[in-house]
């Protein structure tokens, strides 16, 4: 390895295309005689749509089209394979019947020369519905019966349970929350009539997963639809599979012969995109005297729509994060009428930590222990879920160096006993974890003759840095500077990449660029041994260093710029195209990050004000690619940690199954005012299995364990132990008045 | 969102004529019509846009007051030096509110009319009688966390919205109106309607009138103010309760008093209960939870709501705490 460029902090090399407006997103771009679809969609939870009179709306300036039940054209149901890259959102198709399973359900699609002209007309579109109340909470809902969705199981975790001398038995409660990235979904779908072909202009974290459903949803062959997706303004999961807008512009521009444009408004982003769902656990920890786990049982209960099952894993931490020799983790999906829910950030590891690591702080208190003590003497040294061995785990360390550097000796366990001015302080910790994987992809780098190297895939950059990653990996492999490196991704035209999500881009896509890499500047070589200054040297006795080819022996200064060679032979270029998978070695051990977040709260009981003042995340992450961009995944990670601990939760109007703060004003998130400095520090242990430099991913871990360190430094200082998210003032209030009777 | 004509004014006589045509909504800063147009709550025919209209200064008054133009912007209101000097309350509420962005386009005259933030009011698949008369209250039975527990009725439990009104309320701020009838003024506590049984009608306005200016009357020196807002959040979020105090102390006495709470009325929120309770008393702790608990006597709360009793107790005893202590 050179001492290059990895890890460095390189600014993202399409930072400056998007605060110039050069970098187009998906509803960026313009196509003659582009019109617009604007969705109605129900304003019932659960029913029939009874009659839809579209005859007023019809005759409105600049209508073209106004689709429904009754008249769409056949869309298929898309099979349901993730690991084909073949995954949906939402399964049924568009306006398949007359049947609303949820509020917010796109009924009818009305297309318009104009945005207005069709938003105009689609609130002149008049729905009957036959309406059946809607089931929107858990306690309300159809209980499951039969096997659960998800199961672990070690030991005689039920006996264990009841023969243990120490017991915590509680139930944590985490809400619906929505994604809400900022650039909102959108398809314009473009149909080539000669070519039978359709192309999608998205904003997807998947262009081949996409790609695959149009396919089957449109039913035609995969080589008829492509999708593009060069920038995308985040994505937190709801972009991962696709949604039922992206099949209607399809539809639309099929029907009309026309490109068409339907974006979700804000409103429908809480709907019929995906959402994480809520989810009850049950958790009961037995444990020795001095804090030893002798039974670990967390029995989950979290919602689905009535359209698709969709499991939030939240029992596979239960058995992997701790040692513990009795184990029982189930979990069961309970219909209710809101749309199919989606991983959103750090999906099952997020919910699950909260409860898990609440209970352990539940548990130090109880046994009046130090928190980081409790996890130290349970402590995982090997996966004793799996039975395999860790590949890298630095938690220990992690543990060490963030209780060094917050101060955590200084804590006194006592609640309410730390002060600062007139104001109480509660200090929180908690461990973060999540998996690291790597799957399929497949890179083309070709060194072109003008000194430059195109590296290209059908991955994408949701906003992480892939871009940049892709660059400093070619960088490194072949010396030319990171500026002379043109990333392409985002088009299924490309070579297909992974989804980006479950935090596995970066991890997949190394190899790949490595190794192709490699292969071009194996090609340079071979083509040098031609060039008239190494002529008939042995390819193999020749390196490429800084962009010179030069002989191992010698320094690259003695060499020649590696596109005098190509000139010389007139090609415009060299390729290497490598495809890269999951290896064998991985299948050995159980491969994970983890970490470790400090935070300080600070109480003022007179008015019941709860803020955040402080937090460190220490992060046992593998290498590093670039610390800016690593350092940006964490930091933004905390921020929504803060939003999920304090602030964040989807509400449903029972009556109707509205969620009823379905916008930026009510639906809360943080703001910058109530985000401390935030501290982070990468370990930068090198992963040795995953690939070639060793980095994990760190997309979905800083998410991990933020809400619990919250409660928990809630609990310091306040006394009141928050289980059901979000803290709220109301919450601390009846704690507080029960704590002083 | 419906198609509509739009006029620009250039001063006021001409303004209030046309303001009174059916139909027609005046626009100063938009930040709650525009949001409300594309919601389909409001659908006006016609827009009159009177950011033109000289009335955008802050002016000291002869009596050592403050005369400020309907049409000054929050930001440039809440920077004013004499405000921040003398009407301390006024700046930190407005600066409280929303964010730089809203409050560079918000206005003193758009923000007295501020509408409220009720869900149910804001979408048109609901009943709601202040949007709809007759059509009900979905508020009442729906989720009404951030509705209010004081001047509700079973018709209408919305909140009103502002932090500025709420300041200016503790400040006895007087509205000055210009119909076709002439010019009137109206003391802010007068200005607002409870719901009752029209919560349509939030406020003294006729058809096409305008307002012109605010006036502050002058404080007696040595007077002191403060506004605390409580919310879930620290910014961008409306008040779940927010307390405006001004006050005179003079021998170790309170001399005089002036109490108003957001978050939590259905109007601006004036306690003179309150005040009663503290005049000529020892500015203490128990005086000030004796104004809270007279303050908040007559609410009412709702399923969701409750915790806005006990939080506008704790807001107003810590207001008053800060507007008298001795920093």
């Amino acid at each position: 390895m050179s001492d290059s460029v990895i890890g460095q902090p390189f600014t993202r090399i399409d930072g400056k295309w998007k605060v110039t407006g050069r970098a187009k997103y998906g509803v960026d771009y313009y196509f003659d005689r582009l019109v617009y679809g604007v969705g109605v969609a129900s304003t019932i939870g659960n029913g029939r749509v009874g009659g839809i009179d579209a005859a007023e709306a019809e005759k409105m300036p600049g209508v073209l089209a106004i689709l429904h039940h009754g008249n769409i054209e056949h869309l298929y149901h898309p099979a349901n394979q993730f690991e084909d890259q073949s995954r949906p959102g939402e399964s049924r198709p568009p306006f398949e019947d007359d049947r609303v399973y949820y509020y917010g359900q796109f009924v009818a699609l009305v297309i318009a020369e104009t945005f207005e002209q069709a938003l105009d007309a689609a609130s002149h579109v008049r729905v009957d519905y036959e309406a059946k109340p809607p089931v929107v909470r858990l306690d309300r809902a159809a209980q499951p019966t039969g096997e659960p969705q998800a199961h672990q199981a070690r030991g005689d975790a039920e006996s264990g349970f009841q023969q243990a001398p120490v017991k915590l038995d509680v139930t944590y409660v985490t809400p619906v929350e929505t994604h809400n990235p900022m650039e909102m979904h959108a398809t314009i779908a473009v149909w080539d009539k000669a070519k039978q072909k359709y192309t999608l202009y998205e904003t997807s974290q998947g262009v081949v997963n996409h790609r695959n459903v149009a396919s089957q949803v449109l039913g035609v062959p995969m080589e008829s639809v492509e999708v593009i997706s060069r920038f995308i303004g985040s994505g937190f999961g709801c972009k991962l599979f696709p949604w039922p807008h992206s099949w209607l512009a399809a539809i639309g521009s099929r029907h009309l012969e026309r490109p068409v444009k339907v974006s979700v408004p804000r409103t429908l982003m809480f709907t019929t995109v995906g959402h994480r769902p809520t989810i009850e656990q049950h958790v009961r920890l037995g444990a020795t005297q001095d804090g030893k786990l002798l039974a670990t049982i967390n029995e989950v209960r979290q919602s689905t729509s009535f359209i698709d099952a969709y499991l939030e894993d939240c029992v596979d931490p239960t058995s992997m994060l701790y040692s513990c020799p009795n184990v029982k983790g189930t979990q069961r999906e309970i219909r209710m009428n809101t749309g199919t829910p989606t991983p959103m950030r750090g999906p099952g590891r997020t919910p699950s930590l909260f409860a898990l690591e609440s209970a352990m702080d539940e548990l130090a208190v109880k046994l009046n222990l130090d928190p980081i003590d409790v996890r130290l003497r349970n402590y995982a040294d090997k996966d004793e879920g799996s039975g395999k061995p860790w590949s890298s785990k630095r938690l220990r360390e992690a543990y060490q160096m963030g209780a060094e550097r917050f101060g955590w000796k200084r804590r006194n366990p006592k609640v309410g006993s730390m002060r600062k001015g007139d104001e109480i302080l509660g200090w929180g910790m908690a461990t973060m974890t999540w998996p690291g994987h790597r799957q399929e992809a497949e890179v083309h780098v070709r060194l072109l003759a003008d000194g430059t190297a195109r590296a290209s895939c059908a991955t994408q950059d949701i906003g992480t840095g892939t871009y940049t990653i892709f660059a400093e990996v070619v960088s490194d492999r072949t010396g030319i500077p990171v500026d002379k490196i043109q990333v392409v991704l985002g088009d299924t035209s490309l070579p297909p990449g992974p989804t980006s999500g479950g935090s596995f881009t970066t991890a997949t896509v190394i190899p790949a660029i490595y190794q192709a890499s490699d292969k071009a500047v194996n090609a340079v070589l071979k083509a040098a041994a031609k060039y008239q200054g190494f002529s008939g040297a042995d390819p193999k006795s020749l390196k490429m260093t800084q962009g010179r080819v030069h002989p191992q022996d010698k320094p690259p200064s003695s060499g020649v710029p590696f596109q005098e060679i190509l000139q010389s032979q007139n090609l415009v270029g060299l390729d290497g195209k490598v495809k890269t998978g999951p290896t064998d070695e991985m299948k050995k051990y159980s491969i994970h990050s983890f970490g470790a977040h400090f935070c300080e709260v600070a109480w003022d009981p007179e008015i019941l004000r709860l803020r955040v003042s402080r937090w460190l995340s220490v992060v046992d992450g593998g290498r590093m690619m670039n610390a800016k961009t690593a350092r940006n995944q964490i930091l933004g990670a905390v921020v929504m940690g803060i939003g999920m601990g304090m602030l964040e939760e989807t509400v449903y109007d029972t009556r109707t199954g509205h969620p009823i703060n379905n916008n930026f004003a009510d639906y809360m998130v943080a703001v910058n005012a109530d985000v401390p400095e935030l501290e982070c520090i990468f370990l930068d242990y090198p992963d040795p299995v995953l690939n070639e430099y060793g980095a994990r991913g760190i997309g979905e871990i800083g998410l991990t364990g933020c809400a619990s360190a919250l409660t928990m430094a809630t609990y310091h200082a306040t006394g009141v132990r928050i289980r059901e998210l979000p803290i709220r003032i109301e919450k601390l209030m009846a704690g507080s008045v029960k704590e002083e009777n | 969102m419906q198609a509509f004509h739009y006029e620009k004014a250039s001063e006021v006589t001409s303004a209030v004529n046309s303001a009174g045509t059916p139909g027609v909504k005046i626009i100063a800063g938009g930040t709650t019509l525009v949001d409300l147009m594309k919601l389909n709550v409001e659908r006006p025919t016609g827009l009159l846009d009177i950011n033109g209209l000289p009335l955008d200064q802050i002016e000291k008054t002869p009596d050592g007051g403050l005369k400020i133009g309907a049409m000054v912007h929050n930001s440039d209101l809440a920077h004013n030096a004499l405000v921040k000097q003398q009407y301390a309350v006024l700046s930190q509420a407005l600066l409280s509110g929303a964010s730089p962005q809203l409050r560079n386009m918000a206005t003193t005259g758009g923000n007295l009319l501020q509408r409220t933030r009720c869900y149910y009011f804001r979408d048109t698949n609901y009943a709601c009688n202040k949007r709809k008369p007759g059509s009900g209250c979905a508020a009442i039975d729906g989720f009404n966390r951030m509705h209010a527990v004081l001047g509700t009725s079973e018709h209408c439990i919305a909140t009103h919205p502002s932090d500025m009104c709420i300041a200016m309320m503790a400040l006895e701020a007087v509205i000055h109106l210009r119909g076709q009838q002439g010019e009137r003024t109206v003391p802010i506590n007068d200005f607002y309607f409870v719901p009752g049984t029209t919560p349509q009608r939030e406020n003294v306005l006729a058809p096409g009138e305008l307002i012109t200016y605010v006036t502050l009357p002058p404080l007696p020196s040595g007077t002191r103010s403060y506004y605390l807002k409580r919310r879930d959040r620290a910014s961008y979020e409306f008040a779940l309760a927010s307390a405006a105090v001004v006050a005179l102390l003079q021998g170790g006495r309170i001399e005089r008093v002036r109490i108003a709470l957001g978050g939590v009325g259905t109007k601006p929120w004036r306690s003179v209960e309150a005040e009663h309770v503290l005049q000529k008393q020892q500015p203490d702790e128990k005086h000030f939870h004796a104004a809270a608990e007279a303050a908040l006597r007559g609410a009412r709360p709702l399923h969701d709501n409750a915790f806005k009793v006990e939080l506008a107790k704790r807001t107003l005893v810590r207001a008053l705490k800060t507007a008298t202590s001795n920093v």
